[in-house]
This record gives C-alpha cells, sequence and structure tokens, in this order.
C-alpha cells in the first residue's frame, strides 16, 4: 500500500499564508567577510530581507564625550536604503531608526569583552537593503557575524528572532505581512550559550500564556539561527 | 583625507612614470567589473556594480509628482548618493557632504544630458503629473573611482527598470501595477575617470592612486558619440594635449564597458 503523506499533514495545524508550519522560519542565508573596507562585514538573506552589515574597530574614539577610561563603547547605526521598501523612504535617520539602532547596540553589547579597548568605539554599521519584515533582528543576527569577522573578542554570539501572535495562533518569525495585520509582535535576541535574553520588545496583545508560548518560541528560533551564524564562519574560515 | 606614506606616494608615482601600476594594469586598463541587476525585488529597477573592490548598489523608485514650473511636460530623474560609513574608514554618517552631492550631480549630469530616457514620454497630464523617478546610490565599499560605477550603476538600474501602466480617465490617473512597462530608452551612457599622476594619466584610479592624484578629469560618453558630461577635480591642471588624449582613451573605453550593459547577471 502506498501512503501519499501530503506537506504538513502531520503538523495537525493551520498553514498560514506562505505556507510555513507555525514554528518554521524563512529560508536564512549568512555570508561572512563580503566588504573589503570594513574590519568585518556580514550579509543576510531572511525571507525577503537582504541586510548588509559593517564592522569597524576597535578604533580610536573620535568624541571624547563618549569615551570611558576603562572600556570600549559600542555605537550603532541601522539604516534603511531608501529603495529597501515599496514607497521610498527619504534618506536619513528617522525616530524609528534611531531607536532600533540603540536596543540593537544595548542586544549586542553583553556579549563584547569591551574591557580589553579603554578609550575606544566599536562602530556597526546595518545598512538593510531590502527589508520584508523582522529587520532588527535580521540585523543584531548579521552584526554578531561580523563582529565575529572583524576579530572583535566575544563571549558568545548574540541571535535574534521574533515571534508573534497572527489570527489568534503563536507563531514564529513574522513576515511583513503577517506583521502588518497580525496581533502582537514580539522580538528577542539571546546569548545562546546561557540562554539570557539582551533584547525584548512587544508590540500588541498577548495573554501571559500567550507571552510565554511567543517567547519560548522565539528562544527556539533563535537556536536554529544561531547554528547557521556559526556555519558562517566556518564557511569563511575553515573548521 | 587618509594620511598617505610618502614611500607609497613615490613608489606608486615611479611605477606609473614608467608607464607600469602597481596592481599589474596598463595605464589605460580597467579592474575587473561585474554588473548585476533585479537584485532588490522592491525596487523597480536595481543594479549591484563592482569595479575592483569599489561596490555601489543602486535602486529606482518611480512616484507620481509635479513637473517643473519651465519644464510642465517633461518627467523628473533626481539622483541622491549616500556615501554610507560602512564604505570606508573615514565616512562619517549624517547628511551627505561635498563628496557626494559632486558624485550625485555629475552622475546625474551624464545620464540627464545624454537623453537616455525620453522624458517627455514620463508625462501623465501635462503641467499637473508626471513621473519622478527617483535614482539612489548606496555607496557600499569605497576603493577609488566611485564616478565610473556610478554611471555604470545608474544606468544599468534604469535598463531594469519597470514602472507600472499609468493612464488618465476624467482627470483622474489610474495606476495598473499589473502592467509593468519598461523606461523610454533612446540613447546610453557611460563616464570615464582619469588621473594624473607624475608625467601621466591613468584609468579608472584604485584607492591608493586617488589619494595621490594631482588632477581628475571625468568624461561621460553616449553609446552615439556624444560627450556628455565632463567633470575637472583635484588641485593641479590638465594641459589641452592631456585632456584631449583622455578624450580619444575614453572614445574606446566606452564601447568596451558598454559590453556589461547587454548581459548583466541576474541572481
Amino acid at each position: 500500500m502506498i501512503t501519499i503523506i501530503t506537506l504538513g499533514t502531520n503538523l495537525g495545524a493551520k498553514k498560514r499564508d506562505d505556507g510555513r508550519a507555525f514554528d518554521e522560519l524563512r529560508p536564512l542565508k549568512i555570508e561572512a567577510g563580503v566588504l573589503e573596507r570594513a574590519d568585518g562585514s556580514a550579509y543576510l538573506e531572511f525571507g525577503g530581507n537582504k541586510v548588509l552589515v559593517a564592522v569597524y574597530g576597535p578604533r580610536e574614539s573620535h568624541i571624547r564625550r563618549f569615551q570611558r577610561p576603562d572600556r570600549a563603547y559600542i555605537k550603532c547605526r541601522y539604516n534603511m536604503a531608501p529603495f529597501s521598501v515599496d514607497d521610498r523612504k527619504r534618506p536619513g535617520p528617522d525616530r524609528r531608526s534611531i531607536e532600533i539602532s540603540k536596543i540593537t547596540a544595548e542586544a549586542l553589547q553583553p556579549a563584547i569583552i569591551l574591557e580589553k579597548f579603554p578609550r575606544s568605539v566599536i562602530d556597526i554599521y546595518i545598512e538593510v537593503l531590502e527589508a520584508e519584515g523582522g529587520t532588527r533582528c535580521a540585523g543584531i543576527t548579521a552584526a554578531s557575524v561580523a563582529l565575529a569577522d572583524a576579530g572583535v573578542p566575544m563571549k558568545d554570539m548574540v541571535v535574534a528572532c521574533a515571534a508573534g501572535k497572527v489570527n489568534d495562533e503563536v507563531v514564529l518569525d513574522l513576515s511583513e505581512a503577517e506583521d502588518k495585520d497580525g496581533q502582537a509582535d514580539v522580538p528577542v535576541a539571546i546569548l545562546p550559550r546561557s540562554g539570557e535574553i539582551t533584547l525584548l520588545q512587544s508590540d500588541g496583545n498577548l495573554t501571559p500564556d500567550e507571552f510565554e508560548k511567543a517567547l519560548d518560541l522565539a528562544v527556539k528560533g533563535c537556536m536554529e539561527i544561531s547554528d547557521i551564524q556559526k556555519e558562517a564562519l566556518k564557511n569563511r574560515y575553515g573548521e | 583625507m587618509n594620511v598617505i606614506p610618502e614611500i607609497t606616494r613615490k613608489s606608486i608615482t615611479n611605477l606609473i612614470n614608467n608607464m607600469e601600476r602597481a596592481d599589474g594594469r596598463a595605464l589605460d586598463e580597467y579592474r575587473e567589473i561585474s554588473v548585476e541587476t533585479g537584485v532588490i525585488s522592491k525596487a523597480e529597477g536595481s543594479a549591484r556594480v563592482k569595479i575592483g573592490n569599489t561596490q555601489i548598489l543602486v535602486g529606482t523608485k518611480p512616484q507620481i509628482g509635479t513637473p517643473f514650473e519651465d519644464t510642465p511636460n517633461v518627467g523628473v530623474l533626481m539622483t541622491n548618493s549616500e556615501l554610507l560609513p560602512m564604505a570606508a574608514p573615514n565616512f562619517e554618517p549624517g547628511p551627505p557632504d561635498e563628496r557626494s552631492v559632486e558624485l550625485a550631480r555629475v552622475a546625474d549630469r551624464c545620464v540627464r544630458e545624454s537623453e537616455m530616457v525620453d522624458l517627455e514620454k514620463l508625462c501623465i497630464i501635462e503641467g499637473k503629473k508626471v513621473w519622478m523617478v527617483f535614482i539612489d546610490l548606496h555607496i557600499l565599499d569605497y576603493d577609488g573611482n566611485l564616478f565610473d560605477a556610478a554611471v555604470l550603476g545608474i544606468v544599468a538600474a534604469l535598463l531594469d527598470t519597470k514602472i507600472p501602466q499609468a493612464t488618465v480617465e476624467d482627470d483622474e490617473i489610474i495606476i495598473n501595477r499589473e502592467i509593468m512597462e519598461p523606461l523610454p530608452i533612446r540613447d546610453k551612457a557611460l563616464m570615464n575617470t582619469f588621473v594624473k599622476i607624475g608625467d601621466q594619466i591613468v584609468l579608472d584610479p584604485n584607492l591608493e592612486e586617488e589619494e595621490i592624484l594631482s588632477a581628475r578629469l571625468s568624461i561621460g560618453i553616449t553609446a552615439s558619440g556624444k560627450i556628455c558630461a565632463m567633470q575637472k577635480g583635484g588641485d593641479d591642471p590638465f594641459t589641452k594635449e592631456e585632456i584631449m588624449k583622455a578624450v580619444k582613451i575614453a572614445e574606446g573605453k566606452t564601447k568596451d564597458l558598454m559590453k556589461y550593459l547587454e548581459n548583466p547577471t541576474t541572481p
């Protein structure tokens, strides 16, 4: 007897608009060391997102008042290309990108051994070349790879992923369409070795149970992405 | 500006005076070039261009806008460039500086004056509504000669650009995104940049050559053979002979470069 198993029948769950299971990530590709001038760089494609990250430093900080006598500080700039979205985005920082720059620096900071570089700065430049939902997480994930590519000493590689609620269902990694129609979006970044959380935002309505489910799902997604981050570095530098 | 050690300056200059270059190229030879189009699905046209390690991403976005009062039946091309701080350690974030503005304006003039795009065909309602095509240059990696890479990227992106069909019914514009049409293209233009180092002029300066140049000349030439734009830069003057020699080389090199527009790779 031949049993034909169609995709998804074993999940017993409703499919999402793009055909993914509730706990399935979009296709992800990461490449390390793609730019010549930058000290470290990474290129990431995540669903329809395309993100390029460059790292400069640790280098001397030109802005004296930001210098810390005992450690380096991190300066992050998240920027969207004017052609990355459906309606052209005016160049330059807006309130959204300034906030994302700030929380990205804070998400990455706990992993970096800043004490080694007093009075220095580590510049992280995140360029969103094409956006399709979840760019801040994509930026953080790619930034970790670029930091490693730059040889910045780190305790762990921070990784980020979002979960959320769409059609009363808690799902992993919201696409742009799901984010627009969805009920909640919870981006999370973790230190994968300890499981500690370095970024947490939530936008929308969730019951405490749903929140816990979303958080667990996001952490599970992060662990999957973490393997692909390490793979990218192995591809660049060998085992 | 980076500080270039005197020994580097001398060695590059001595080589060029002996008709040689540090990377082994001839004085009138480009580095390796690659052109990819259709790289950004959300942009109506896009191209990624590499000349050596210099890398530029260009995206186009058409929008409906009001024409300029003196040209009521003509569409608009707007070129903007960002020298991203990721592209070089000395590029700063913030509003475009004079280098970025010069790059965008020179590239814009080259493309506009070549009359490559038939802008009158971008008019929807005379005096009221025309297509405005925004061209955004994203400089990702800077290893010299942004001018030539920018123009090559813009032209490749414009050739890749599709705009939605716009029709007028009872003074109302109906945009049909189901029918995407290519831009009305009449010609093509490309730019060749030369720099003066020592007693010679060399084509396609890399970063080190750009940092020690005494003068720079960029020449835009159309496929039909017209000179459509020029820009001289740098602290020192050129002689007329040097300029005419550069024009002659540029005529031949433009033909070679046009080949990269014929079969761009797509992802």
